[in-house]
Parts: C-alpha cells; sequence; structure tokens
C-alpha cells in the first residue's frame, strides 16, 4: 500500500488508503469486543451463579418407614440446615410414620428379606414371630449406641430448631386414616404440587 | 503444632456421631459476632472432612485443625 507522499498520490490511492484502514479500524474493534463480551458474560454469569438461590436449597421426600431408611433423610436434612440452606422434607407412605407422634421411637429394623444386617439372618428365622424387635433392638443397643447415634426423636428435633419445613402428604394421610393431629408439632400438610413447587428451585433433590 | 488462639467458645462434640458435630458446630456459631473464633473438638473422624464443608460452604474460615490422641480440635472464625 502506498502511503501519501504529496502530488504524485492519486485519488484513487486516497480512496483505498482510507477503505484499508476503515477494514482495520474495524477488525480490531470487532476483536476486541469480542474478548470484552466474553469476559463480561462470564461475570455475569459467576454473579448469576452464586446469588442463585437453588443453590441453597435441598428438598428430600422421606417415603420409607423402617429404622434404617428413616435415617438418612433427617441426617442429610440437619447437616444442609447446619450449612445454611433451606430445607424441606415431604414425608410420604410410609415415610409418615417418621412424623407420626410418637412414630420416630417405634420405627423397627426388618430382618426379612434383607441379607444386608450385620449379623446375617436366614428369612426362615427373621420370619419367627420376635424377630423385627430384636432385630431392632440388636440394631439400636448393640450399633447405634455403641457409636453414639443421635436418636431419631433428637434428630427431628434437631431439624425443627435448625428451621428444616416437615410437609406430610396430605393424600397418603388420607390414605392411612391420619389427621393432622396425629402429626408431631411443626408438621405441616401438602401435596405433591407443594413439594414439586420447592424441588423446582433446588438443585438438591433427593428421593429417600 | 497448634497457634494459640483467643478462643470465644468452646464445643465438645466428643463421642457424638454425623450429623450431630456440624449441627452442634452450626447452632454455637450463631451466637458469635465476625471475628470471634471457635474451637470444637470431636472424635468423630469423619468430622474432619464435615467441618471443613461447613465452613466452605457458610463462608466462614476454618483456622486450623490439631489432632491429638483421636480428638479433632477445629478453629473456626465466623466471617
Amino acid at each position: 500500500m502506498a502511503i501519501d507522499t504529496g502530488a504524485t498520490t492519486s485519488t484513487h490511492d486516497h480512496i483505498t488508503l482510507t477503505l484499508d484502514m476503515e477494514r482495520l479500524v474495524q477488525e480490531r474493534v470487532d476483536e476486541l469486543v469480542q474478548e470484552r463480551l466474553k469476559s463480561l458474560v462470564t461475570e455475569s454469569v459467576a454473579t448469576a451463579m452464586k446469588k442463585d438461590p437453588a443453590k441453597n436449597k435441598v428438598a428430600i421426600i422421606a417415603s420409607k418407614g423402617t429404622l434404617d431408611m428413616a435415617y438418612p433423610p433427617l441426617i442429610l436434612a440437619s447437616a444442609a440446615a447446619a450449612m445454611g440452606e433451606d430445607v424441606e422434607i415431604f414425608f410420604t407412605f410410609y415415610g409418615l410414620n417418621i412424623v407420626k407422634k410418637g412414630g420416630a421411637k417405634h420405627l423397627k429394623v426388618a430382618p426379612i428379606a434383607n441379607p444386608a444386617m450385620p449379623v446375617p439372618m436366614p428369612n426362615i428365622v427373621g420370619m419367627l414371630p420376635g424377630m423385627t424387635p430384636m432385630a431392632t433392638w440388636m440394631m439400636k443397643s448393640q450399633y447405634f449406641a455403641k457409636h453414639n447415634v443421635a436418636s431419631l426423636e433428637d434428630l427431628l428435633q434437631e431439624c425443627v430448631d435448625l428451621g428444616v419445613k416437615l410437609i406430610a402428604c396430605q393424600m397418603t394421610m388420607d390414605v392411612f386414616g391420619m389427621k393432622a393431629d396425629d402429626l408431631i408439632d411443626g408438621v405441616e400438610v401438602g401435596g405433591a404440587a407443594t413439594f414439586i413447587n420447592f424441588a423446582n428451585e433446588a438443585h438438591t433433590t433427593l428421593f429417600i | 503444632m497448634a497457634t494459640t488462639y483467643q478462643v470465644d467458645k468452646l464445643v465438645d462434640a466428643k463421642g457424638q456421631s454425623c450429623p450431630m458435630p456440624v449441627v452442634m458446630l452450626a447452632k454455637a456459631f450463631k451466637d458469635l459476632t465476625p471475628g470471634q473464633i471457635l474451637a470444637i473438638s470431636a472424635t468423630d473422624p469423619g468430622s474432619k472432612p464435615d467441618v471443613r464443608a461447613w465452613a466452605d460452604k457458610t463462608g466462614n474460615t476454618l483456622l486450623e485443625m490439631v489432632e491429638e490422641q483421636g480428638v479433632f480440635t477445629f478453629y473456626l472464625q465466623k466471617a
């Protein structure tokens, strides 16, 4: 490209030079804008992620009514609440027994069809009368007590103290003939939509 | 080696199993003001990763963890 050196330069050259410079400037501007945009988008996405309320929400469904299956929802809920998260547990089907007045205390371990018992029990023995209370007693006194595992009642209380929202499933309460009065204090009654509404905004959703 | 900290609150979670050390820690931490230091001792080996995770999630600072004869003592500062 010829540079303007005076009288010898034609008008045509001037135009080419101007167009060329415009193109260069345009290219450079595009490059810079792209770079800047990229970092702006990255920054705002990071800020949005940090503020994302779903990061601090945990939705749990407790659907089982045995001693061993009642622990995980309560342990995870109390731990999450201790970490400052909004936690909701939806108790449905047999899980309702966890929040029934006096229910948590009486949950049992099933020795039958349970090959994972610490002391393996053949099904034919497990089916005998008295074996379920015995397996439960063994689990509580020989295993949990030795390791000072909190009782389900204590964990429930911790959940309440830490602000975990406990919701009992209306439909299954009706099926089992349970009334709101049959539930421990602080339990609300709700339906599937109540849970979904909360779970939709929670990154952590567990079905237990 | 343990640094000496001006501890504002002591929590004894020795003998407690998961999730109680973290639950006790969270409850005790509520009463602290920013900058104050809490020391919690626990024997549950799971409290090692758990207290770290708790501090990470809540934004408080785990200053140090001292292990002595099966007892873990965590020094945490309120953010």
